[in-house]
């Protein structure tokens, strides 16, 4: 996966490596900001109300 | 070599999900706590903001003034036990996205200094994590309330461990639903044990000064607690 990655990326191999971490950055983003808040509520670990 | 290709493949994304993983766990252990701990100081200075300037804003039948602030908030609750500094704001309503920006007032409940429970909910852990220390709460500490007319005095009365559905602890009379209340009192809910969902540690607490905010004077009222 990240091999097929690696080979279909262009540029030298300083570009490639900028454009990786650029991707993980892209990802980690992602997942604060849009990925994590939709999961976290369907886990039970931060209820703290009383209710029906 | 093909099943090689494909196991390699299998291995790297395993791992990949084992990364996403704990970024998870660092967004909902640490990150909640830095953008909660932002947003409800901001939410509190607002608060205060208002309340000096602003004429007092009416209040309605349920002690909530008719025009609530931005996020609903409509008050400021402090805890010396806590801390000289702790200062939460206290929203309208108990959804998640209200308890992320402080404390929630339960819908339907008594308002602040009314006859009655005021019955609020804070999160232990995570998003700003509002009551992580409401175990280290002992009878007499202080709990207060401050809105834009008043500033409200409870005392810490009692504490207990329950169950999620049970809902007696913010009756009107806590403990006896359908007493009619003829006491001011506060209940605190908060998850319990931490990390976990499967208990609510509730504090129970009991008015004990409403001071019109002109006579309010903070050093008297928020000293921190000595024993304990």
């Amino acid at each position: 996966m990240y091999a097929a990655l690696w080979r279909h990326l262009p540029g030298p191999r300083w570009a490639r490596a900028l454009q990786c971490l650029l991707l993980a950055l892209a990802v980690v983003a992602g997942c604060f900001l849009w990925v994590f808040p939709a999961v976290s509520p369907l886990l039970p670990f931060t209820d703290s109300t009383v209710g029906p | 070599m093909r099943v090689r290709r494909v196991v390699g493949w299998a291995g790297e994304v395993l791992v990949t999900l084992g990364v996403l993983l704990l970024l998870f766990a660092a967004w909902q252990l640490w990150w909640t706590d830095v953008a909660a701990d932002r947003n409800q100081a901001a939410i509190v200075q607002n608060l205060e903001r208002g309340f000096a300037a602003a004429p007092v804003a009416p209040v309605g039948e349920n002690g909530i003034p008719a025009a609530i602030g931005k996020n609903g908030a409509f008050a400021v609750v402090r805890i010396p036990r806590f801390g000289a500094d702790y200062a939460r704001p206290v929203l309208e309503g108990t959804g998640r996205p209200v308890l992320a920006l402080g404390v929630g007032h339960y819908v339907g409940t008594a308002g602040p200094g009314q006859v009655g429970n005021f019955a609020v909910a804070g999160h232990r852990t995570t998003y700003g994590r509002p009551f992580h220390d409401v175990d280290t709460l002992a009878d007499g500490d202080r709990v207060v309330v401050e809105t834009a007319g008043t500033v409200y005095v409870y005392e810490v009365t009692s504490r207990e461990i329950v169950r999620p559905w049970q809902v007696g602890v913010i009756a009107p009379v806590p403990g006896s639903p359908g007493d009619t209340p003829s006491q001011a009192v506060i209940t605190l809910t908060s998850c319990h044990p931490k990390y976990s969902a499967t208990e609510r540690y509730v504090v129970h607490g009991r008015l004990v000064e409403s001071i019109p905010r002109a006579q309010w004077v903070p050093s008297t009222w928020l000293a921190a607690p000595t024993e304990g």
